[in-house]
């Protein structure tokens, strides 16, 4: 049998093209300890999903945390937004479009 | 009550039902260990590598479906955890994997023994925990067990710096025992039109995956696979969902499924898929599996509906509750002229068994050993040649029987894996199928086999290869044949009487049935060594990244 098979070969696929212009802001309330931010942007780093801008700062008692992630949107957002609901420490997820103002002044911080 | 954050541990650990712990000690969790010594209740296995206790930790969970723990110090021994708890990651199963780590304020300072294994736990267990205080424990440790049981369960790391053991911590109560957490609710309306969409298909095809095992809903699905007349295919992960030997069942899919069995998944116009995940072993290349079909997606874990194969109607659900919503919504139908089909691809296509009456043959020795047992047995395997023939021809009747490493592929689970099923299930014969490149890869816990005096039966096929890459480089790499044949022979019956283990040849033997009967109906644990044939190869084959149409052998 392995005779007359030397010439397969292995398929390998190749790799999707994602690029995406449009942006996308995540609003992420997460618990407040050192690791969460660790958990997040691991999730989007091991998927090579580039996270353009992130800003958190602790809410109320400090108990949670509010993340806002700037993402350039790609077929892959929906399945990425359920791994990250998936996580122990984020408590929800909200999807806004790109013009949310909460990245809109901290331009003239990177001039 | 005051006590030490290490005999809170073991306190929690009780409360939740542990009665028996795989380990190995070290530095920074020797007051775990201290705390254990006064425990009466858990039952403290040594084990030879950290490895083997994660597979053992593995093994107790998946006959029990309950979560089990292991231990490791910091460092090395967290790392050569790591192994073992991506494996239960990517199969689903809960473990609790408790590390010490070296005091918190030597922490980042490259300490003796240090790394980071909360870093490098994170994308390997379903949550994990770096705990800063003794008082943390009260709330980490059953976060932990509730994490790795509720909806698809997973593995939890706990890592426990030396002092937080050490400090002492004041409490009124303990906490609650935990249970899982309620599966997530969901529509009827996409019950009533998955019933609609099995009543109007003609050609429908019932895939069954792990998650049908750990919800513990063979017999729901069985009983719908009746009611609807519906060929019933199994994940690697699922064998034994349905018995093999049932009239609907149709045998596993994918990679090394039988002809018929991809042949049947081509045509259908309906692909109702419980508790599975589109693996690429599983449907070969994406855009040709079931190109036919509608899907049906139920799977408790949202993130996997849509995430391969688009479906038409998906259900984020516990299976078990789906498909007992289902069930009274199923229209009785007889199907005759599908299953007649059916029928007729499995009499022109079936699964080929060449040797299967010879027991000096992969096959033939599979069913000499399943002719020895009952369905009692727990059968587990390694990973390569082995576990394919294994998958292909044990004839797996019942959940929980067959344990063995689908997604993370982890050569040397097969035995560690068995011991701790031995462990879990006593009075049952634990039969691990390994190969000779398995097997050395945590052979050292033969002394823990032999140390518990566990019923553990290795068969060992030894071709003196790793030979699903010796396969793979005589089919796909013009047989240039590179690192995948042992070029000296290792007398594994020495080794196995070494560690104070039984051994058997059947090599010599001139009747090997007997001497297979006599050896697996032998309490205790032992090494049977048989010889295989390195150019067997496993047929037939779909060749890596192409569809399952394109089978080989």
């Amino acid at each position: 049998m392995s005779e007359q098979n030397t010439n397969l070969s292995e398929y390998i696929p190749d790799v999707p093209e994602h690029a995406g212009f449009k942006k996308v802001v995540l609003e992420l309330g997460v618990a407040n300890h050192p690791g969460v931010m660790s958990h997040i942007c691991g999730l989007f780093a091991r998927r090579a999903f580039n996270v353009e801008g992130i800003l958190c700062m602790p809410v109320g008692s400090g108990e949670t945390s509010r993340i806002w992630l700037l993402i350039f949107e790609d077929e892959r957002l929906e399945k990425m937004i359920r791994q990250v609901e998936k996580l122990e420490d984020v408590l929800y997820v909200k999807q806004h479009d790109g013009e949310h103002p909460v990245f809109g002044r901290l331009d003239e911080f990177f001039k | 009550m005051q006590m030490t954050g290490a005999d809170l541990i073991v306190k929690l650990l009780e409360r939740q039902g542990i009665s028996t712990i795989a380990g190995v000690p070290g530095g920074a969790a020797l007051p775990m260990y201290d705390a254990l010594s006064k425990s009466e209740q858990i039952h403290h296995v040594l084990c030879r590598h950290e490895q083997g206790a994660g597979f053992i930790a593995q093994g107790m969970a998946r006959v029990s479906g309950r979560p089990e723990v292991c231990l490791a110090s910091s460092g090395p021994g967290a790392t050569n955890l790591i192994t073992a708890i991506a494996d239960a990651k990517l199969d689903s199963i809960p473990i609790i994997a408790l590390t010490g780590q070296v005091p918190l304020s030597m922490i980042g300072t490259d300490a003796f023994q240090e790394v980071d294994t909360y870093g490098l736990t994170i994308p390997i267990t379903k949550h994990n925990f770096l705990v800063r205080s003794a008082k943390e424990l009260l709330t980490a440790i059953p976060a932990a067990f509730r994490i790795a049981m509720s909806d698809r369960p997973g593995p939890v790391l706990v890592d426990v710096p030396k002092d937080v053991q050490n400090q002492m911590v004041s409490f009124e109560e303990y906490p609650d025992v935990v249970v899982p957490d309620a599966a997530p609710s969901f529509d009827i309306g996409a019950i009533e039109e998955i019933a609609k969409m099995i009543e109007a298909a003609e050609r429908p095809v019932l895939y069954l995956g792990g998650g049908v095992i750990h919800s513990g809903a063979s017999q729901l699905a069985v009983t719908l696979a009746e009611q609807a007349s519906l060929p019933t295919t199994m994940t690697l992960m699922a064998l034994g969902a349905m018995p093999m030997d049932h009239p609907l069942s149709i045998g596993m899919l994918g990679m090394h499924g039988a002809r018929y069995t991809n042949y049947v998944l081509e045509e259908a116009d309906l692909l109702i898929c419980v508790g599975a995940r589109f693996d690429d072993r599983a449907i070969g290349k994406t855009a040709e599996f079931c190109p036919n079909a509608k899907i049906i997606h139920i799977d408790i874990d949202r993130s996997e509906l849509h995430k391969v194969k688009t479906a038409h109607v998906a259900i984020a659900g516990d299976v078990g509750q789906v498909l007992s919503e289902l069930l009274p919504r199923v229209k009785p139908q007889l199907r005759k002229r599908w299953l007649s089909h059916v029928e007729s691809l499995k009499g022109r296509f079936p699964l080929a068994m060449p040797g299967v009456d010879n027991p000096r043959s992969p096959y033939g020795l599979i069913h000499a050993v399943a002719n020895c047992l009952d369905d009692s047995a727990i059968i587990t395997s390694d990973v390569g040649q082995h576990q394919m023939w294994v998958a292909q021809a044990y004839p797996f009747r019942r959940a929980r029987q067959w344990l063995n490493s689908g997604g993370l592929g982890t050569m040397g689970f097969g035995f560690p894996a068995a011991i701790g099923a031995a462990l879990a299930e006593p009075e049952r014969t634990v039969v691990c199928f390994s190969g000779d490149g398995s097997l050395k890869m945590n052979i050292q816990e033969m002394a823990t086999a032999a140390q518990e005096n566990a019923n553990v039966k290795i068969v060992l096929f030894n071709n003196q290869s790793l030979g699903l890459v010796h396969q793979q480089q005589n089919l796909f790499y013009g047989k240039r044949i590179m690192a995948s044949r042992y070029e000296r022979p290792t007398d594994f019956l020495k080794i196995a009487e070494g560690f104070g283990m039984r051994a058997v040849d059947l090599d010599p033997a001139p009747n090997p049935r007997a001497v297979l009967a006599e050896a697996l109906n032998t309490p205790g644990p032992c090494l049977i060594h048989a010889t295989i044939d390195p150019n067997e190869f496993v047929y037939p084959m779909v060749p890596p990244g192409a569809a399952n149409s394109e089978m080989i052998g």
